[in-house]
Formats: structure tokens, sequence, C-alpha cells
């Protein structure tokens, strides 16, 4: 593994087992691009089935969304600030904006729990409609990513306060990195289709 | 890709306020406007798949490393049997209703 060393390169593509590592999670990156398209597709058909529940009218506060949005997108932002920083080889900036990214993550989990809890407080749980079911299984798997994000987000954060930047350190940050912008990337697809089109439909 | 010399992440910057425009231009078309809803759910969706563009290039560089045109089309491909099987679905649910 230590062969073909290319030190011209950014730390996390030095190596053969790294570049190969960062293309395999690319190829998992579109599994889970198909996992969330078939959440969508579930969410599309069913979201009108109200079944005399409440309505996303009833439910939705454009407020909490948009915090919930800006949180994500700047964490998301602060995410490519980390890597930026660990390609100049600035360990303490890169743990710095790593370590911001994942309060506005945690942030984000809690407005989310918060926004659930209200929901199911005004009636509006799993088993009330075929909508609901499908809206929760949708966030529910978006908000379960981000979550476990934050864990292995930590572990890696751990492991360059043990051993410094190395190629292998390097690697892991840059593909939690992809990971979390992913995240970013099918919540801008839930604001769109599942707050913003379901409060004017 | 290249090893960052220069002190200040442009490309960042720029992705992220116009992911915030983008962001805001779609609750704007959404909450504002009295459009069909057609016409606002087409724009809204436009208005996130450029976001999602502007994420992969500018925040996730898809397309560099020695792999990137393997990536690129990775992506593109996933991202086209989503969108399969989303429309596929409400295509096949709702004929004839």
């Amino acid at each position: 593994m230590s062969a073909n060393v290319n030190t011209a390169l950014p730390l996390e593509y030095q190596t053969e087992q790294n570049r190969m590592n960062i293309l395999g999670f690319w190829i998992f990156l579109g599994a889970e691009i198909i996992l969330f398209g078939t959440l969508f597709a579930v969410f599309s058909v069913l979201n009108a089935r109200y079944a005399g529940g409440p309505t996303p009218k009833d439910l939705f506060e454009i407020k909490d969304v948009m915090v919930e949005t800006i949180l994500l997108l700047t964490s998301s932002f602060t995410c490519g600030l980390a890597i930026y920083e660990m390609r100049r080889g600035n360990r303490n900036g890169l743990l710095l904006w790593f370590i911001i990214t994942l309060l506005l993550g945690a942030g984000f989990v809690f407005m989310e729990v918060t926004e659930f809890i209200h929901y199911v407080h005004e009636g509006a749980t799993m088993q009330t409609s075929a909508f609901l079911s499908s809206f929760f299984v949708l966030l529910g798997t978006h908000g379960l990513h981000v979550s476990m994000g934050i864990g292995w987000a930590t572990m890696v954060i751990i492991q360059i306060f043990q051993r410094g930047l190395t190629p292998v350190t390097a690697r892991k940050t840059f593909i939690i990195g992809l990971y979390w912008h992913f995240l970013d990337v099918v919540w801008i697809f839930i604001f769109t289709f599942v707050y913003l089109a379901r409060m004017v439909a | 890709m290249e090893k960052n010399h220069k002190g200040f992440p442009v490309t960042h910057v720029i992705g992220f306020i116009m992911s915030l425009v983008l962001t805001f231009a779609a609750l704007g078309v959404a909450i504002k406007t009295s459009l069909p809803f057609k016409t606002i759910l087409w724009i809204i969706g436009s208005l996130a798949v450029v976001q999602a563009g502007l994420q992969l290039y500018m925040f996730m560089h898809m397309n560099e490393g020695e792999d990137g045109k393997s990536q690129v089309i990775n992506v593109a491909y996933g991202f086209f049997i989503a969108v399969v099987t989303v429309a596929g679905s409400i295509w096949v649910m709702s004929f004839g209703m």
C-alpha cells in the first residue's frame, strides 16, 4: 500500500488504495441516490392521501423548515472549508471547521426531532395516513443518515487528534466530507418537493 | 485537483452564496407568487437541480482525480435511475385516474 506514493497530489489521493476508496465511495453514493429515489417515489405517489388526517398546510411551519435548511446548507459549506484547510496542510483549521460542521449538523437534527415531536402531539404520526407514513420514512431516513454521519465524523476527528494528518486520515476525512455534502444534496430535494411543493399544492 | 496554497476559498464562498440565493428564490417562487402549481413545481424543481449540481461541482469536486469521469458518469446514472423511478411511479399510479 505504501508503494506508488505520489506526493504531487493532495494527501487523500496519494496512494492507489486511497484513490480506489474514494472512487468506491462515489459508487456507494450512486446507490444512495437510488435509495432516496425510491423513497421520493413513494412520497410522490402517496403525498395527497390524508385519510382525514392533517395536511401539509396544517403541519408545516415554513420558518422552522428554513432554519433547518440554512443549518444544513451552512454545515455543507463549513465542511467544504474543512477539506480546503486540509489541502493546505492546516490541521487546526481542518479540525475547527470540521467541529463547527458537526455542531451545525447537531443543530439540524435537534430541530428535526423537535419538529417530529410537535407533529406527533398534533396527532400526525406514522400510522395516521399514507402521506405521513411516506413523509416520516423519507425524512427519517435522511435524519438517520445525518445522525450516523455525526457519530462517524466524531470517530474520524479522534483519529486526526491521535495520528495527525496522514494519507490515511486525510482519505477518511475526505470521504466523510463527500458523505456530508451528499446529505445536503438530498435535503435540497426534500426542501423543494416535500415542504415547498406540498405547501402550495 | 491541486494542493491549496492561496488563503481564500473563493469557489466555496461563491458556491455558498449561490446556494443561498437559489434556496430563497425557490422559497419566494413557492410562497410569494400565485402561479399555477405545475409552473411552480417546474421552477423550484429546476432550481433544486441547479443547486445540487453546484454542491457536486463546487463543494464535492465531483470531476477531479484520475477517476473523475467515472464519478460523473456514476452519479449521472444514479440520478437518471432515481428520476425514472419517481416519474415512472407517478405515471403508473395516476394512469387512468
